[in-house]
């Protein structure tokens, strides 16, 4: 028996587009991959979407997801060309030697079972009998930090945490005590806070069990922390592949030093000048039939051209917030004054050219655009409904747009379905700026995107604010980027304002305890970063 | 148009062959509607290629007419189900609130009784016109549509783009027309499609009960009424139009899936 736990050599994966009105035609997601992983190490993969990542993870089952086809290559495991057993030495493979944590726990437990009975149900396949798995299970439980071990499996998914969710499917997946794990994004649904107590509760079981282990994600500051190697993936092929030590502090090819060195822009402050463009003034809002309030007695001003950084985790109240600047949720108390005069709390009050004014960027822009307009409808309907343009004057202006969001000819007749993540992203932007608006919302505009095209993003957002003058309210859970373009922070937690400010100001120490927990989650992006905070935070725990 | 499946050739063919005869029905039937040219139900001849009826009227003219009624009303009534249901199931889902509960529930009441019985009642005290006929079928139909077009407009009212839509000002009208619609359309085709043929046996039943289309008139359920003792004597007469009613749904939903497909293209193709 070798070290060598897997062993892929020369992978080729293939699928087949059924485009609507085409002939269906063949394409290689994946191309030339080869790869080796000894027992107890644990390789990182890294790309951004459509790198070939998750395909890569599921082939190391012989699994292809949705008509996806292993065309070509070895996968070995232990030794065993997998690709070559048939579906009866697979059924035994899958769940038993090799296993799988999926991105989204929430998505993947079936909620009307127990949490203990979807842990150990292959470990029982397996022929072990209940009261070992379950005492497996238990054991698996407390190394990844769940709180009450013994009990936590007789609850149904629901009465967990997300982050807590995600724990337990790193515990299904060791139960079965596998050679290999396939971790894929495992911490990329999760807040920042939480995903560091994942990321080390992660790293101490792989430690413990000493399995080894693939870790996908697109964040790479986060597999610095847990993996030995990194492979970096771009359109189906290796960019660079090296320790995760030289990747990070070496790295060779222009990808990956793209890749090290995203985030690490920053923006001079622009100091507030004249009075504040809008004021927020004691607002207390909640829904209706709940009793409490979601957002509590905030006060925030943003200033013209500014921008004001809005942090907090999911839950935060947040969004609602801006629900409330937008007149789709009237606040119970409280008053918003915009540009000097007081804006109307619904939306129904609100004169047209308060709704000008305000406009708003959206998460996901897939589903912001209607997908059966073109984008000169979606970016000309604001021109014709605010400006009244027509005809010609209309065609200018959407092509003038369409150049000031870095997009060419050709676009203006194209459907969302027909454009990139960012490029969709783009046109959304090009949408609220048709408006020639005074504040934008932006609703975690960059957070369904990959790192660079995240960066392409909120650097054609600084330069339109530099041109048109645009304030900002910038919603996100995502510290670098605050670091990178915030004037103004607010920190908000379940619904408080804890702490705002200049960005100087709340960055700098002292911190209160929800800022400090919330930067240093944030990973930094060296190896031993992880531990460092571990450490740090067992000191404070122990000081107190 | 370029690539179309044999199945959809196929049901555009037989479907406009309907339509056509239906259209230029003056044209093609070789007597008179009510015209009384031979013997009691002859068989097929040169003369009269389909027979003759039960009092002797040409089996091929009464075909052709017969169709062009059936094809009529149930188009008309489609239309009208559509145009009422859709409108007020948009209405409900964009509304919501009080409009959506007052218009649902009304709906739920009028889908408590059977359509079927619903439809003799209201005949039997009302008098039965073609325009009648029309109104009443369109009208129990559309709260089919209503149900729906509100559960198709509900999902899509939720998204961001609508929202977008709101938040820039937009009425009613252009949420409706504009950003619902068009997202709403794949299912509603393929409802339209099977919507016509419930209208062709709907009208078909209530002729054959006698409360539909009324002499000297006649549609397919109508002609099917009127023959149906020769199939004591084997007689096919009663056949022909059973025969007809049935291509034609089959016909019709073939067109309605391959519209359906192509509506489904994600290029926004129509």
């Amino acid at each position: 028996m070798t070290d060598i736990m897997l062993d892929i050599r020369d992978l080729r994966i293939e699928a087949t587009i059924h485009a609507p009105g085409e002939d269906p035609r063949d394409i290689i997601i994946v191309e030339g991959i080869s790869l080796t992983l000894e027992r107890g190490k644990v390789m990182g993969l890294i790309g951004e979407s459509g790198a070939g990542k998750s395909t890569i993870g599921l082939s190391a089952m012989a699994f292809g997801r949705g008509g996806v086809r292993i065309t070509g290559g070895e996968v070995r495991i232990d030794g065993i060309d997998i690709l070559q057993g048939g579906a009866r030495a697979l059924r035994h493979l899958r769940g038993k030697t090799v296993t799988y944590v999926a991105q989204s726990a929430a998505a993947s437990f079936n909620p009307a079972l127990k949490l203990i009975d979807q842990v150990i149900e292959t470990t029982l396949a397996a022929g072990v009998p209940r009261a070992e798995a379950e005492a497996r299970a238990i054991a698996l439980f407390a190394t990844l930090g769940l709180p009450e071990p013994e009990t936590i499996g007789a609850r149904y998914p629901h009465q967990v945490s997300g982050g807590q969710l995600q724990r337990v499917m790193t515990a299904m997946a060791l139960c079965p005590q596998p050679e290999l794990v396939v971790f894929d994004e495992p911490t990329t649904a999760l807040d920042v806070t939480t995903q560091i107590e994942v990321l080390a509760a992660i790293k101490q079981a792989i430690h413990d069990t000493g399995v080894a282990a693939l870790y996908i994600t697109h964040d790479l500051a986060v597999v610095a922390q847990v993996s030995d190697e990194i492979m970096v993936l771009q359109g189906g092929r290796v960019v660079e592949h090296g320790t995760t030590e030289r990747i990070i502090t070496d790295p060779r090819e222009a990808y990956t030093r793209e890749l090290v060195s995203v985030r690490q822009t920053k923006l001079k402050e622009t100091p507030a000048e004249g009075p504040p463009l809008l004021r927020i003034r004691n607002v207390t809002a909640g829904y209706p039939g709940v009793v409490d309030d979601v957002v509590k007695n905030v006060t925030l001003d943003i200033g013209e051209g500014q921008t004001l950084a809005l942090v907090g985790e999911s839950g935060s109240g947040k969004s609602t917030l801006a629900r409330i600047v937008t007149g789709l949720l009237p606040p119970r108390e409280g008053s918003i004054e915009f540009a000097g005069r007081p804006l109307s709390p619904a939306l129904k009050g609100r004169s047209r050219d308060d709704l000008r004014d305000l406009q708003m960027i959206y998460q996901m822009a897939d589903t912001a655009m209607n997908p059966r307009q073109t984008v000169a409808t979606i970016i000309g309907r604001p021109l014709e409904f605010y400006f009244g343009l027509k005809g010609d004057a209309k065609r200018a202006r959407v092509q003038e747009l369409l150049d000031s969001i870095e997009l060419g000819d050709g676009f203006a007749d194209r459907y969302p379905a027909e454009l990139s993540g960012g490029q969709k992203q783009r046109v959304c932007i090009a949408r609220a700026l048709a408006a020639k608006p005074k504040l934008i919302i932006c609703d975690e505009v960059t957070s369904a995107l990959d790192p660079l095209v995240a960066q392409g993003i909120l650097k054609l957002l600084m330069d339109l604010q530099r041109r048109e003058g645009v304030a900002y309210l910038f919603i996100t859970h995502d510290l670098a980027t605050v670091r990178a373009i915030a004037d103004r922070i607010a920190v908000l937690l379940r619904g408080d304002v804890v702490r705002s400010g200049t960005r100087t100001e709340v960055l700098s120490p002292p911190y209160d305890d929800y800022t400090d927990l919330l930067l240093s989650s944030a990973p930094e992006m060296r190896v031993g970063w992880l531990e460092e905070v571990i450490a740090t935070r067992k000191m404070q725990a122990a000081g107190n | 148009m370029k690539r179309m499946p044999i199945s959809a050739m196929i049901g555009l063919t037989l479907t406009s062959l309907y339509f056509l005869g239906a259209i230029f029905a003056d044209l093609l039937a070789p007597y008179g509607m009510s015209e009384i040219v031979g013997d009691t139900w002859e068989p097929s001849s040169a003369a009269h290629w389909l027979g003759t009826d039960t009092i002797g009227r040409d089996l091929l003219t009464r075909m052709i007419y017969g169709g062009q009624i059936t094809i009529f009303v149930a188009t008309a009534a489609t239309a009208l189900c559509f145009t009422v249901g859709a409108m007020l199931g948009f209405t409900a889902a964009v509304a919501g609130g009080w409009v959506d509960q007052l218009l649902s529930r009304l709906v739920d009441l009028v889908m408590s009784i059977p359509s079927l019985i619903l439809a003799l009642v209201i005949l039997s005290v009302m008098p039965v016109t073609v325009t009648v006929l029309i109104m009443v079928m369109g009208l129990i139909d559309a709260t089919r549509v209503f149900r729906l077009s509100r559960a198709v407009a509900a999902d899509i009212a939720v998204m961001d783009f609508v929202e977008a839509a709101r938040l820039r000002g937009e009425g009613t009208g252009w949420v409706i027309f504009r950003e619902i619609l068009p997202n709403a359309l794949s299912p509603l085709v393929a409802e339209a499609g099977l919507r016509f043929i419930f209208m062709v046996l709907f009208i078909s039943t209530l002729s054959f009960l006698g409360l539909g289309v009324q002499p000297p008139l006649a549609d397919w359920g109508g002609i099917v009424k009127e023959n149906k003792e020769g199939i004591v004597y084997g007689i096919a007469a009663a056949l022909y139009p059973a025969l007809a009613i049935a291509t034609l749904a089959i016909s019709v939903n073939l067109v309605a899936d391959w519209i359906l497909t192509r509506t489904t293209s994600l290029k926004g193709g129509r």
